[in-house]
């Protein structure tokens, strides 16, 4: 996509604290309305990104550019247009729903005519219309992030951060979190987010696969599985962990990942390697209910990158 | 700058500080205890306070005078004692805080010359109850003396002036500059809001850092200059009531006459508020946890403040350098106008050499604290 209609261009990141090189050379161009997903586990440097594109932490290299705001050079003026959600909680929990909106929409200058109109709508789609008056420290987690988000949406920016936004929160919040972001992706507004959720990273336009502070993969979730070598079947049994270990050998395997109560085995050739395993599997005396083939999520495109024999 | 999102975050920290009345009674009443304890430690009136006699005489006239000072309630005495040796190790094992030693020849010198010489001896260890004793002790004298006088009076028929005249000559082993409590009491004023003041302030900022708050905040648009006035500003109005504590109790409770203008005194006392609440605010924004800054301003205040404010030890009888290092002390600005205030009355005009290193201290740690304040995580 060419750049210069780009809402967020990451250009060359590096970020490293002593001896940890949280970020390498992390480049990226986010289209305006895209949802774009840092996915990748704890440490992959996720938490470290969106701080330097929220302009908080300094890249030690690299260009940021937010709706053709330099960032490095003009900080705050980029901090106009963005909205960053940290990971931890960053409201006040001493201070009630509405009195955290009020300061927040008053730090962005938000006149008070609209700020109630814009509290009222969000505070009702995030379903935290009646609590207006309890404070945010005896709120819910899911409640937390959903007023969090409130907060951050209370000014209208042009580019939204989130940084896990729906870790440790319940089902339900979820929805109605990912109902108020696809709204919010209709109305022209740019979405940064990381997760540790594979079915949310689904959820997103286009994903970077990150680890150990380097992309790995970006691209959309379809292209991200349809690019993924090989077949994916699932094996399930009485003894997922036993399956494991015992198809860690075999051959044709490509790579193993638990899932619950059964093993996801990428094969180099599902017709072939089906009837082979379940063998296998019958003289180590962990025969299987059932081996299906599969449609791969990103979990599995993440470890076909990152296991053994990976694409380095 | 933005004069709403200043206020914005004054009510925030307002509604903060109101939400946790624990510590909004210590910021309230801590002042107004300390104020009570340093105050008495001053100026409590001391009763029976223990005392020794060394009566090298032990005539009529001698056991009038120690019964003056049984009589007078202030003092009790502890122990008779004959030897100057006894004495010191008397007070040694602070059986008593003093001595009244009475010569031999007591009698036979009041007689001759009109005059008895009378010695009183102090431990100056605890400066302030021995100040006290000593004005307790010359309140003594005054009526032996008078006691003396109304006898010689009745036994001539006339009454010669400056005739039987007891002599004190008390020995303090300290300093000569031993002041009343009118000179103490505007000086603890001055250190107690040093103290309380950057208390207040130190954990402000750190307290955002520690609960994950200040992550959210500079990635908004405020600027530091705005963080700064916000946070100052409720403190500031906790300050002056503070202030307004101490000074209605140094005057009021403790009798210091106040002869000034009471302008001058709110005036330069939020100018010596601000100093401080930014002091700790400067300390707040380097510190990065609650514990650490509040230590770190007990520090920076306590002993300095205490030491060299000249509240209790002059600044004239103390080493060139360390006079010089005082000119650093804020608070001694502040306990030079408060003395001035209250005993002298004066205007601004006379203090315009404190209020003037008061201003220049506000001006150099505000800057210093607006620019430490860094929107960054690194
Ligand atoms: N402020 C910091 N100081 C030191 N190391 C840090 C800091 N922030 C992150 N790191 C390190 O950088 C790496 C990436 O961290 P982070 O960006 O938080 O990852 P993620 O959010 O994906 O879990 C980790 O190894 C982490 O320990
Ligand atoms: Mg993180």
């Amino acid at each position: 996509m060419p750049q210069a209609t780009a809402a967020v261009v990451a250009d060359g990141l590096s970020r490293r604290f002593g001896p940890v090189e949280a970020v390498r050379e992390v480049s990226f161009a986010v289209a305006p309305g895209e949802i774009f997903g840092l996915v990748g586990p704890d440490g992959a440097g996720k938490t470290t990104i969106l701080r330097m594109l929220a302009g908080v932490l300094s890249p030690d290299v690299g260009e940021i550019a937010l709706d053709g705001i330099d960032v490095r050079a003009e900080p705050e003026r980029a901090k106009l247009h963005l909205s960053y959600m940290p990971q931890r909680f960053g409201l006040y929990e001493d201070m009630t729903v509405a009195e955290n909106i009020f300061f927040y929409a008053t730090l962005f200058a938000v006149p008070g005519k609209e700020r109630r109109a814009r509290s009222a709508q969000l505070l009702a789609a995030a379903g935290l219309g009646e609590f207006g008056r309890r404070l945010a420290g005896q709120l819910s987690g899911g409640m937390k992030q959903k007023l969090g988000l409130v907060c951050a949406l209370i000014h209208t920016p042009r580019v939204l951060l989130l940084d896990e936004p729906t870790t440790g929160v319940d089902p339900v919040s979820r929805r109605d979190f990912w109902a108020i972001l696809y709204g919010l992706r209709e109305s022209g507004v740019t979405i940064l987010l990381s997760t540790a959720y594979m079915d949310e990273a689904e959820r997103c336009s286009r994903l970077a696969l990150l680890h150990e502070g380097r992309i790995r993969a970006l691209d959309t979730p379809a292209r991200l599985k349809q690019a993924m070598l090989g077949a994916l079947l699932a094996v399930s049994g009485p003894d997922p962990r036993g399956l494991r270990d015992a198809l860690v050998d075999a051959p044709g395997v490509l790579g193993l990942l638990l899932m619950g109560d059964r093993v996801h085995v990428r094969v180099d050739d599902a017709a072939r390697r089906t009837p082979e395993l379940r063998a296998r599997l019958a003289s180590t005396g962990h025969a299987p209910e059932d081996i299906v083939p599969i449609e791969p999520g990103i979990e599995d495109v993440f470890v076909a990158l990152l296991g053994p024999g990976a694409p380095a | 700058m933005s004069l709403r999102r200043i206020l914005a975050l004054a009510f925030k920290e307002m509604l903060q500080v109101w939400r946790d009345p624990r510590s909004l009674a210590i910021a309230l009443l801590m002042p107004l205890m300390q104020m009570v304890m340093l105050g008495y430690g001053v100026s409590l009136d001391i009763r029976h306070v223990p005392l020794c006699v060394f009566d090298q005489e032990n005539s009529q006239a001698s056991r009038a005078v120690v019964e003056r000072f049984v009589a007078s309630g202030w003092f009790a005495i502890t122990a008779a004692l004959d030897s100057n040796r006894a004495v010191s190790r008397a007070m040694d094992r602070a059986s008593c805080i003093g001595a009244v030693v009475i010569p031999a020849d007591f009698s036979r010198q009041l007689a001759s010359t009109g005059t008895g010489p009378l010695q009183i001896v102090f431990d100056a260890t605890d400066t302030n109850t021995t100040n006290i004793a000593m004005g307790y002790a010359q309140g003594v004298v005054a009526l032996v003396t008078a006691d003396l006088d109304a006898r010689w009076t009745a036994a001539r028929g006339i009454r010669p002036s400056g005739v039987g005249v007891v002599d004190l000559e008390p020995e303090v082993w300290f300093n000569e500059g031993l002041e009343s409590r009118y000179f103490i009491i505007p000086g603890v004023v001055a250190v107690i809001l040093a103290l309380v003041g950057a208390q207040l302030t130190s954990l402000t900022v750190a307290r955002e850092w520690e609960r994950g708050t200040m992550e959210q905040l500079v990635s908004t648009p405020v600027t530091p200059f705005e963080v700064m006035a916000g946070k100052l500003l409720p403190y500031f109005l906790i300050g002056v009531i503070d202030a307004a504590f101490c000074l209605l109790a140094a005057i009021y409770w403790f009798g210091v006459p106040f002869r000034g203008s009471a302008g001058t005194l709110l005036l330069t006392t939020a100018l010596f508020i601000v100093v401080v609440l930014a002091i700790g605010y400067l300390i707040s924004v380097r510190v990065r946890s609650q514990l650490g800054a509040s230590q770190v301003a007990l520090l920076v205040t306590m002993l300095p403040t205490t030491l060299l404010s000249g509240y209790t030890f002059p600044i004239d009888q103390m080493p060139a350098p360390i006079r010089f290092l005082s000119l650093l002390v804020y608070p001694r600005y502040f306990v030079t106008i408060l003395r001035a205030v209250f005993l002298k009355g004066s205007g601004l005009v006379e203090l315009i050499g404190p209020v003037l290193g008061l201003v220049l201290y506000a001006v150099v740690v505000l800057w210093l604290a607006a620019r430490a304040f860094r929107k960054r995580l690194d």
